[in-house]
């Protein structure tokens, strides 16, 4: 695997659009040639190498191409937006759409994200060392397929509208989060091991939801059913099982109706 | 002889009255009286002749004073903020008429800026549901010919649409609904008790920032399954009654308002509003509609999504590709930000709605405002571009809270000189088009105006 390496020297007035960022992009090309990719600012086109200096070559494919960010890319939109495989880390914080329509490869954040980061993501790993904002692993807007697939763990907090029409994947969420958690969702896996806000499951059609501490307001839509014990994320406990949202449609399948399953923590 | 003219379109808010007769002077200079307008849309006539107009525009000194300029210098200015800007700002049409919205979409395209609605600040959570979720929506004429239940959600037309209720809701008889107000049943849910709740049957109380869950519990129960005893500070009994009222209508309409679009949840909260409507419907014909405020604020939404598929927060900063994200794109967001580098404010007052800090952010940059009256965001502005009031001297197309359009007249002529928003754009974008071809012929030579600013 080859690496390379971006150096943020050069920072924006405003944002920059960096979609070109990613691995299959880098892949097959030269150090010179990669500085040469187009990033936004606004509506003004410029070379990558007007903000970042440029280290290392690209591997010959996207699977042999590591890149790492350096410097402060909180103004940096994009990284990693549709790659599809090869490793990106980014050693500080970033900001909208990390990872966003993501299809497999590995994106490691080690400092905080802010909003709409995985969103209709299809496969891959997205990991984020401290918080996001909202809109993680969510739909894009009036998109009804949300996430089909992959990983996101974010070790912090996560803001609100985490996971809306999930259809796929898993998310973990080591902290807390805001208000909607997997709202219209139909499948996936959202695990929060801190509390919920509220409107956990909401319109929820299928999937399963875990909250580990509270839920400050429950929806009247959920019911509990029994106790379960199961294995989540590597650990196995004891959980109090609601099936939801009742005021959604649910399909049924080999004669029985298919409800979204909320477990919380005993 | 006064010369009295019907038929009159009110240019207040989103009911778009189209009834008023207003009475002008023989020389067809003062506006004298307006008959069938409520107390706010009576204002809006009278404040067109009887208050001081500016008639120029006016450009900030480096003393912090206005001066009066031309219209062709106030359009080059323009032109050139939009020019050099790498990402404008144009925000506002809550007030003007749809000709003046294409115009300048037209202004924002070759600008490569971010086009904004006040939808934004306002009801842009409700075209989110409605991506999500539909619109199974009416026009406001089939409620007041069918409806014999109506729900007001969140919205309290008493202050914010005064003749919303006579003319559509409660009391007009209409086709099939001729006992009037004794055939309706008025349902408010409100965590106030506002004057729309003084008129209701029922007022539900709802939780402050609940709505939400009660509308889960409603679609629980429109399914036959067990609600917990109280729900958002309502009890069973109460939910159980009024889905009851709502499944047994012949054909009822939900109205809401901010309450939904400006408490936690936004966009959701309107969302389960339409899924309640939908499941309604496997029972009996329900409708949904936003209380849109302006006149004509369902104009740029029905104007956009025509020319970009979007209606509201539109990055047009790629040129060919229309981008639109709320969160990112809406005009606040981009403030707090500090995403952007240049604004136009026009037909709303941003000076007086927005959050204080994403004032400050934003009057870091040239501030534009086009505007007829003085208002907050003319008096911080560096650019203050009068024009001429929509609806009372120029005429042109809104759409009405239904999406209905109505051709609006006018009944007096502009004060001498003062042009409509629509030519003020034509001539913007002609002169930026003229940039654009200098710039195209001899390279980056452009003169970037002073952003002389006013004292913070
Ligand atoms: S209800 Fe609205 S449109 Fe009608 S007169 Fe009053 S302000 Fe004007």
């Amino acid at each position: 695997m080859k690496t390379v390496t971006l150096t943020l020297t050069n920072p924006s007035e405003l944002f920059i659009e960096g979609q070109n960022i990613t691995p299959d992009n880098f892949a097959g090309r030269k150090a010179a040639e990669i500085a040469a990719l187009d990033v936004w600012e606004g509506k003004q086109k410029s070379p990558l190498g007007k903000y970042f200096t440029v280290e290392g070559d690209g591997g010959a494919t996207a699977e042999e191409t590591k890149i790492v960010l350096r410097g402060d890319c909180t103004r940096v939109k994009r990284i990693g937006q549709q790659m599809t495989a090869g490793e990106i880390v980014i050693e500080g914080n970033a900001d909208m759409y990390i990872g966003g329509w993501m299809k497999g490869g590995k994106i490691h954040v080690k400092g905080n994200v802010d909003s709409f980061c995985g969103i209709g993501m299809e496969g891959g790993e997205l990991i984020v060392d401290g918080n996001a904002a909202h809109h993680l692993g969510s739909s894009p807007r009036g998109e009804w397929r949300g996430m089909q697939g992959g990983v996101i763990r974010v070790a912090g907090n996560a803001g609100n509208d985490t996971a809306t029409f999930i259809n796929g994947g898993t998310i973990v969420i080591g902290g807390d989060a805001d208000i909607h958690i997997s709202t219209h969702g139909e499948g996936g896996t959202v695990i929060v091991k801190g509390n919920a806000k509220g409107r956990v499951g909401g319109q929820m059609v299928k999937g399963d939801i875990y909250v580990y501490g509270t839920i400050e307001n429950p929806l009247p839509g959920f019911s509990m059913v029994d106790e379960v014990e199961q294995e989540v994320d590597g650990e196995t406990a004891r959980f109090a099982h609601y099936i939801g949202d009742l005021g959604e449609r649910h399909p049924t399948s080999k004669g029985k109706t298919v409800y979204a399953n909320l477990y919380t923590k005993l | 002889m006064p010369k009295k003219i019907e038929n009159v379109g009110c240019p207040y808010c989103g009911v778009c009255c189209d009834d008023l007769v207003v009475t002008v002077s023989d020389d067809g200079k003062q506006i004298l009286e307006v008959e069938n307008a409520c107390a706010i849309g009576n204002q809006i006539f009278h404040h067109a002749t009887g208050s001081e107009r500016v008639k120029l525009p006016r450009l900030r000194q480096p003393d912090g004073t206005y001066k009066d300029i031309s219209y062709d210098e106030a359009v080059d200015y323009a032109a050139k903020v939009l020019y050099n800007a790498k990402k404008p700002l144009i925000y506002g049409f809550g007030s003007t008429n749809c000709e003046g919205m294409a115009a300048a979409a037209k202004v924002a395209e070759t600008a490569g800026a971010v086009l904004d609605n006040c939808a934004s600040i306002c009801h842009g959570s409700s075209f989110l549901a409605i991506f999500d979720n539909g619109y199974p929506s009416c026009t406001l004429g089939e409620t007041k010919n069918r409806a014999d239940v109506i729900v007001y959600w969140g919205a309290n037309p008493a202050h914010a649409h005064p003749r919303h209720m006579s003319r559509y809701s409660i009391f007009p008889r209409g086709f099939f609904t001729g006992k009037g107000h004794k055939s309706r049943k008025i349902v408010v849910i409100d965590p106030r008790h506002t004057d729309t709740a003084q008129v209701a049957d029922i007022h539900l109380q709802v939780k402050q920032g609940h709505d939400y869950e009660l509308f889960d519990a409603f679609r629980a129960v429109v399914r036959g399954h067990e609600i917990p005893e109280e729900v958002a500070g309502i009890k069973r009994e109460r939910i159980l009654e009024v889905v009851e009222i709502m499944k047994k209508a012949r054909f009822g309409t939900i109205f809401y308002g901010m309450g939904l679009c400006h408490s936690d949840g936004r966009n959701h909260n309107v969302d389960i509003a339409i899924s309640l409507t939908r499941d309604l419907n496997d029972y009996t014909k329900w409708t949904i509609m936003a209380m849109r405020g302006h006149y004509n604020i369902t104009g740029p939404g029905a104007v956009w999504s025509w020319q970009y598929g979007f209606p509201y927060c539109l990055d047009l900063t790629k040129k060919d590709i229309a981008h639109m994200n709320p969160g990112e794109t809406s005009s606040v967001d981009l403030a707090m930000r500090d995403e952007v580098d240049a604004f136009i404010n026009i037909g709303t007052d941003a000076g007086a709605h927005f959050p204080i800090e994403a004032v400050k952010h934003l009057r870091k940059h040239p501030w534009i405002t086009i505007d007829p009256n003085i208002c907050m965001a003319s008096e911080i502005s560096d650019l203050h571009i009068p024009v001429g009031i929509v609806g009372v001297e120029v005429p042109g197309i809104v759409y009405r809270m239904d999406n209905v359009p109505i051709q609006y007249r006018k009944v007096i002529d502009p004060p001498e000189g003062v042009i409509s928003d629509e030519e003020l754009f034509e001539r913007i974008h002609k002169r930026l088009s003229e940039l654009e071809a200098e710039e195209a012929a001899k390279g980056p030579a452009k003169a970037a105006p002073e952003g002389v600013r006013a004292e913070e």
